[in-house]
């Protein structure tokens, strides 16, 4: 290399934030090798965004959270997003989580749900084993920096064969911007179990630029069905870039629910690893762009294992001068016969200067399957307004309710009720009303 | 106040085409209009163009209902003020729900601080969909999506229904209806025929007159109504078609701007 990479974080920090948290020596050993690695690698190349004009430098320091006891302690703008007397809950405010509640119940049948900080030290096995094998240090730069540079974080085990109907939920709050802020979400599903996670991003009162390097990965056994729903509401101060990983193992199953309601500019790629026969991999994203955000979201699905199934369907309405990228990758490897994928992208946009690309992307290497997408970009309908408007709807209301038409199958997939509510809410305020 | 619709030399061009060459009617509360022709004579666009389709230019004449200008309204005021169009084709929107349309569509009547309680709205909507045999389960359908043809006209009349309008147009309501949607349909107009309210029926197929009876039948040819009379004028059209007005009019092609209507 000719060129030596200034990396954002140092090793010595790594070293000092270890000791701060007074962390196992093998993780900071491997926070110390993600590092060496992010030195070498290169910034991940998502299509037709060049993120090194990007600053995503601000990662902040860590600087140590202080636990509350009750739901009540906690800051309003969590809050807000917490049903009261939520039992299973994580909250994470700036660069550690500060609440951790499990019902007895759950804890009984002997799942886990704690911070990734803890279960690295109390669960050292899982963790060892799952941590860094969807989202893998070696993909790129932000990857290898998130490995070396998270803190706080969801480890959350379900045990084989036990189902959770009752969702498990968290909330990450950044409202100091000089303090670090990098959850790392870990979710394994064992043999045949079943769970639903909800969580919200969300930031308050910044006074400064914040980078959210962010990583979830789901390990989804045999069998093991997973319902992912994400909200990430950040304002304009934090620049996100989220990569989300499920990997299942033969008959398992994902749903992701994403909403992308951030202010600021956002890289966010959720992708589904099909190993298994028989898998299944359901991704609904809704986004909506306002101001002048530069937006690039890839959702993408991988088939290896036979028989394996996959849904993508992006819901993303630009307005003002945002620009969005919208990408949906299926990637059908040979050897994966029988397997299904499709993927639709449909952007709606609200104002000439706004900008909306959706790619469709196959990449077939197996004659023996189904694939298909659609993708569309246009603008409201005027006959679709005239109909409504004939019906004595003023224009305003009928573009209203056009709009959250069209994003409001996916909202109706949030499973809990209070955040579809929030949902709407800023559904609302992102297009300005 | 008894319902006065008044339409005055009428001229409407769709891209620069002239369709509309001068439609003069007037209506009263209670009385049933037919207008009738062939294909391509200019009466759906004379149905859109008194809504306010963006894509009809209105270059002539003059609209009124109970005195106030049309014309000068915007599609959503004409709804306010009374007026009602059962579209050939009503559009699909995908993730509206039928119910919640059309309690927002109450609700614009009926203005902010005065909405219509969920309770109210949902007995009068349950009961006018019963009227009209229609499955329950359709409030809470996407608007329109996946509806038949027979499905969608009812959803109109539906809307009718709910929406209690001065004045009613129905742009050929019966087509693609069997004779059950078609007597259903014909029901749900029928009750509610009022001295308040006046209906005008574009249709180019007589059956639906066998319905419902018309106090006038308009016969529109090269977008002007070229003859009137009584329910006798329907019936004489049933048994010997267009081609005698043709005649005693000297008319050879009688449809106008080369016009595609289905």
């Amino acid at each position: 290399m000719t060129l030596q990479t200034i990396l954002p974080v140092q090793a010595a920090q790594i070293n000092e934030w270890a000791e701060a948290r007074g962390e196992a020596a093998w993780l900071t050993e491997r926070r110390l090798q993600a590092l060496e690695l992010a030195a070498s690698l290169e910034l991940p190349k998502p299509e037709k965004t060049k993120l090194d004009r990007w600053n995503l430098s601000d990662y902040g320091t860590f600087k140590a959270a202080v636990p509350v006891s009750s739901q009540s302690a906690l800051p309003a703008a969590a809050q807000d997003l917490i049903e009261e007397g939520t039992q299973n809950l994580i909250v994470q405010h700036n660069s550690g989580v500060v609440f951790t509640s499990l019902s007895e119940e759950l804890s009984a049948k002997g799942v886990i749900f704690t911070d990734l900080e803890t279960a690295a030290r109390e669960h050292e096995v899982l963790v060892k084993k799952y941590l860094g094998t969807a989202v893998k240090p070696s993909e790129h730069q932000v990857s290898a920096l998130h490995h070396a540079a998270w803190n706080g974080g969801v480890f959350l085990y379900v045990p084989k064969n036990v189902e959770l109907e009752v969702p498990l939920q968290a909330v990450f709050l950044s409202d100091d911007a000089s303090a670090s802020f990098a959850p790392h979400i870990l979710v394994v599903a064992d043999t045949n179990s079943r769970v639903t996670y909800v969580d919200n991003y969300v930031s308050a009162g910044l006074n400064g630029k914040v980078l959210h390097n962010g990583a979830v990965e789901v390990i989804a056994l045999d069998g093991a069905k997973v319902q992912y729903a994400t909200v990430h509401q950040f304002g304009k101060e934090v620049t996100d870039v989220s990569y989300r990983r499920a990997l299942l193992s033969n008959d398992a199953d994902i749903e992701w629910i994403v909403g992308e309601m951030n202010d600021g500019d956002t890289v966010a790629d959720t992708a589904t690893t099909l190993n298994g026969r028989g898998t299944h991999s359901d991704a609904k994203i809704i986004a909506i762009g306002s101001g002048a955000q530069k937006l690039n979201f890839t959702t993408r699905a991988v088939h290896f294992g036979k028989s394996s199934e996959s849904d993508m369907f992006t819901r993303a309405v630009m307005r003002e001068e945002a620009q969005a990228i919208i990408n949906g990758i299926t990637k059908i490897e040979h050897g994966a016969t029988k397997a299904n994928g499709q993927q639709t992208e449909k952007v709606l946009m609200l104002s000439p200067a706004a900008r909306g690309d959706a790619n469709p992307i196959l990449l077939i290497d197996e004659d023996d399957v189904m694939a298909g997408h659609a993708a569309s970009v246009g603008k409201v309908n005027p006959e679709q307004i005239y109909y409504l408007m004939s019906r004595g709807i003023s224009k305003t209301d009928a573009e209203r309710l056009i709009i959250y038409g069209f994003l409001a199958p996916i909202i109706a997939e949030i499973p809990l009720e209070l955040l579809r509510t929030r949902l709407q809410r800023i559904v609302e305020r992102k297009l300005g009303q | 106040m008894a319902t006065k619709f008044v339409i005055e030399g009428l001229k409407a061009q769709i891209e620069g085409k002239e369709i509309l060459k001068g439609i003069n009617l007037e209506m009263n509360g209670g009385e049933i209009h037919a207008i009738m022709g062939p294909n391509g004579t200019g009466k759906s666009t004379l149905a859109s163009a008194l809504m306010g389709h963006p894509k009809y230019e209105v270059t002539e004449g003059t609209v009124t209902l109970n005195g106030e200008d049309v014309l000068d309204m915007g599609v959503d005021e004409r709804a306010l003020a009374g007026m009602f169009l059962a579209m050939q084709y009503p559009s699909e929107i995908a993730g509206v729900t039928n119910s919640d349309f059309l309690r927002s569509a109450i609700n614009a009547r009926r203005g902010e601080g005065n909405e219509i309680s969920l309770i109210k709205f949902i007995r009068q909507m349950e009961s006018s969909m019963k009227g009209l045999e229609m499955n329950p389960e359709f409030a809470h359908r996407y608007l329109n999506e996946g509806f038949s043809g027979g499905e969608k006209k009812r959803n109109e009349i539906l809307q009718m229904m709910m929406l209690d309008p001065k004045l009613v147009i129905l742009d050929e309501i019966d087509s693609g209806l069997d004779i059950d949607a078609l007597r259903i349909v014909a029901n749900g107009v029928n009750e509610m025929k009022h001295e308040d309210r006046g209906f005008l029926i574009i249709t180019h197929y007589q059956r639906l007159l066998n319905y419902i009876t018309p106090d006038f039948v308009h016969v529109m040819m090269q977008g002007r109504i070229v003859k009137s009379g009584g329910p006798e004028l329907a019936a004489r059209l049933e048994q010997d078609g267009y081609d005698w007005i043709k005649e005693e009019l000297g008319i050879t092609d009688e449809t106008v701007g080369q016009e595609q209507e289905a």
